[in-house]
């Protein structure tokens, strides 16, 4: 339980990155707030449509990027563009529809593996992210040969090429009321149920708590949040194809919520932020060992990140940062409530209390 | 349903013998090269409820060890090299083909036990932790064979004293090594392993591991030793799938994921833990991924290109049915 006073200042936090944020493309070059900002941002959508799932549900689902990359297709098929069924429809229509057939299949797939837990629910959701990119490498109709491209744009996003700046705040927005309104959830009737399912879905059942229904809607939920950044995504990239929802971008949606902090909703975009940046500057700075190490080995490197936090800190960036304020500051130090994103339990469930 | 997919199988089949023969011959090989791999896996899973995620790089290490040792001790130099596909032609003896299968495989045993000492072993039970652990692994695994054995598709070849295919009643010609070694392999291989877990003690153990790991070790049984054991057989299971795969399909980035995937889909389909669900869902991904290659044509309309949904239908109704596979138990 959070003491008042916590609460308040998380909330004073927020607002500070809000505004720090709003304030970037005044501080930082259009490249910077494109390439590193803009893109950070989708991908912590993604990845908070993942971490929701962990931290409230305690499921972990690879599934999320399937789902991704079904709203990008639906998108991308709806509207005007090179490649694919390129039915022209207006961006705003092509949108609705995305994230209706998105939600719906995340409903659908949820109501099958929100049977199983654990591990067994890992990889039944992994198999349905890879099914869904075979399942688009193989209908060329709906993918094209070299993907779907030169996407339509809604109006208000401008001419992104010219000047990425209002795209850059519609995804901000965007990424601000997927966190208030994740975060916002975990104080309702249904997410605190859910975080009681998580913890003791026998006791809850006894209670009376339809277990597998709770855990349904919080897996068509976040099916949605997916959904929302799949649209993000085709408006960054404006193009999309297969090669952009393999397992390779499965793994890395989950590497950016680990990295992060697997039990933290802000987790997701700390984690985006860190991969955005290395993903970029890491080319400059990494030395040259044969054929080990380069430029050109982007993906070692993020595999070494990825294997170092989770070897060291199961709470990711969060958790590395929780436990160091805990141990130095004294005067925030909480009675019952240590950091237990690094003591999550075996099972890799965060403790009780721990989403706050 | 299964009986309307029969019914349909069987009009299929009386529409063109020969076709049905060599298509179901294709899934059954298939099948038998998913078993091996998978058989691997979910011997790992079985007994540690560790989930593997490195098991399909391990697959494609093993297969490209063995390609670089062919290649490098066992090429013959005919002397006349002048053709351009370079080694496709060249000739090998059987020796060039067990001795990098031999070799690669138990060096992939030995890194996969070394997987396990290093970076499973301490955090034993917590499966999630160690499933991300082995994700991270794979990712770096990929990315260094890429860079090492570069981006094009190769072949291991078989020894050219093979005949390349067999001639079986009906005039039905099916590739040698794909119809006899590698079914062969899985056989042999299927057999082994039940008389190594139904027959000896380690099998014993193992059988009393997967029910009740706690109480095996507190009979003063070096539970580690036997985790190493079952890690280095089920990595060896992995590494003699690659040398299988990369000489009946071929090695290519990519693979690691396919095998990865095939063996999710067949132990989740079989139950995970147990070798005989892991039997069954190899047979059945196997003849599922051949018939939906080819009979998903009607009429004019060819739905060839959705096979994979209906691999996904397979995966989904098994599910549906039975949450923990075929014969599958709850941990």
């Amino acid at each position: 339980v959070t003491p008042p006073s916590a609460g308040r200042l998380s909330w004073l936090a927020f607002a500070a990155v809000a505004l720090l944020a709003a304030l970037a493309p005044r501080l930082f070059d259009d490249f910077f707030i494109n390439v590193i900002l803009t893109k950070a941002l989708w991908l912590g959508v993604a990845a908070a449509s993942l971490i929701f799932l962990a931290a409230y549900g305690g499921m972990v689902s690879l599934g999320q990027l399937g789902l991704l990359g079904i709203a990008g297709m639906t998108y991308a098929n709806l509207v005007m563009a090179d490649g694919g069924s390129a039915a022209a429809w207006n961006p705003w229509l092509a949108v609705v529809a995305a994230l209706v057939v998105t939600t719906v299949a995340g409903l659908g797939f949820g109501l099958i593996a929100a049977r199983s837990e654990g591990i067994y629910f890992l990889m039944i959701t992994l198999a349905f992210s890879v099914l869904v990119f075979y399942f688009f490498s193989q209908v060329t109709q709906l993918s094209g040969f070299g993907g779907v491209n030169n996407l339509d744009l809604p109006s208000i996003l401008g001419s992104p090429e010219e000047d990425p700046v209002p795209r850059y705040y519609v995804t901000l927005v965007v990424a601000l009321v997927v966190f208030v309104v994740l975060r916002g959830l975990s104080r309702t009737a249904f997410g605190l149920g859910l975080q009681g399912v998580r913890d003791e879905p026998a006791r809850m059942r006894a209670l009376g708590f339809d277990v597998l229904r709770h855990r349904t809607l919080a897996f068509a939920l976040a099916a949605f949040v997916a959904g929302v950044a799949g649209v993000l995504s085709v408006w960054y990239n404006r193009r999309i194809s297969p090669g952009s929802i393999n397992l390779e971008w499965t793994i890395n949606i989950l590497i950016i919520a680990v990295i992060g902090g697997l039990y933290r909703l802000e987790g997701a975009w700390i984690g985006a932020l860190t991969y955005a940046l290395i993903d970029n500057y890491s080319r400059k700075w990494v030395p040259e060992v044969g054929n080990v190490l380069g430029p050109a080995r982007f993906n070692t490197i993020i595999g070494l990140v990825f294997l170092i936090i989770v070897l060291l800190s199961p709470g990711g960036l969060v958790g590395i940062w929780e436990d160091v304020r805990d141990r130095f500051g004294g005067r925030r130090r909480r009675g019952g409530g240590t950091p237990t994103t690094t003591t999550a339990g075996p099972e890799g469930g965060p403790a009780p209390g721990t989403v706050n | 349903v299964v009986v309307a997919v029969v019914a349909f199988l069987l009009v299929k089949a009386a529409d063109d013998l020969r076709q049905f023969v060599i298509v179901t011959l294709n899934g059954v090989t298939l099948a038998a090269l998913y078993f091996v791999v998978a058989s691997g896996f979910t011997l790992i899973f079985g007994l540690m409820r560790v989930v593997n995620m490195a098991h399909g790089s391990l697959y494609l290490l093993g297969g490209y060890f063995a390609l670089k040792m062919q290649e490098a001790w066992f090429l013959e130099d005919t002397g006349l090299n002048l053709s351009l596909s370079g080694a496709t032609d060249a000739e090998y003896g059987l020796m060039g083909w067990v001795i990098p299968l031999v070799l690669a495989t138990l060096i992939i045993g030995f890194i996969g036990v070394g997987m396990q000492q290093v970076f499973l072993r301490w955090n034993q039970g917590q499966d999630l932790r160690q499933a991300l652990i082995t994700i991270a692994l794979s990712v770096i695994m990929a990315d260094q064979m890429l860079a090492a054995y570069g981006g094009i598709s190769k072949d291991i070849a078989a020894p050219s004293s093979w005949p390349t295919s067999i001639l079986l009643p009906g005039d039905v010609r099916f590739g040698f090594f794909r119809g006899v070694i590698v079914l062969g392999a899985a056989l042999m291989i299927g057999l082994l392993l039940w008389l190594v877990i139904k027959r000896t003690r380690f099998g014993k153990i193992v059988r009393a591991g997967v029910d009740d790991r706690d109480m095996v070790s507190a009979l003063g049984i070096n539970v580690n030793l036997v985790f190493a054991g079952a890690f280095f057989i089920g990595a060896m299971l992995a590494g003699f799938g690659g040398v299988l795969g990369g000489t009946m399909i071929s090695l290519a980035p990519g693979q690691d994921t396919a095998f990865l995937l095939n063996s999710l889909i067949v132990v989740i389909i079989g139950g995970m833990g147990s070798l005989g669900g892991a039997a069954i869902g190899a047979i059945a991904l196997g003849l599922v991924d051949s018939y939906a290659d080819v009979y998903l044509i009607f009429g004019d309309t060819d739905l060839t290109n959705y096979s994979i949904l209906v691999t996904f239908a397979l995966l989904v109704g098994v599910l549906a049915v039975r949450p923990l596979g075929l014969f599958g138990r709850p941990a």
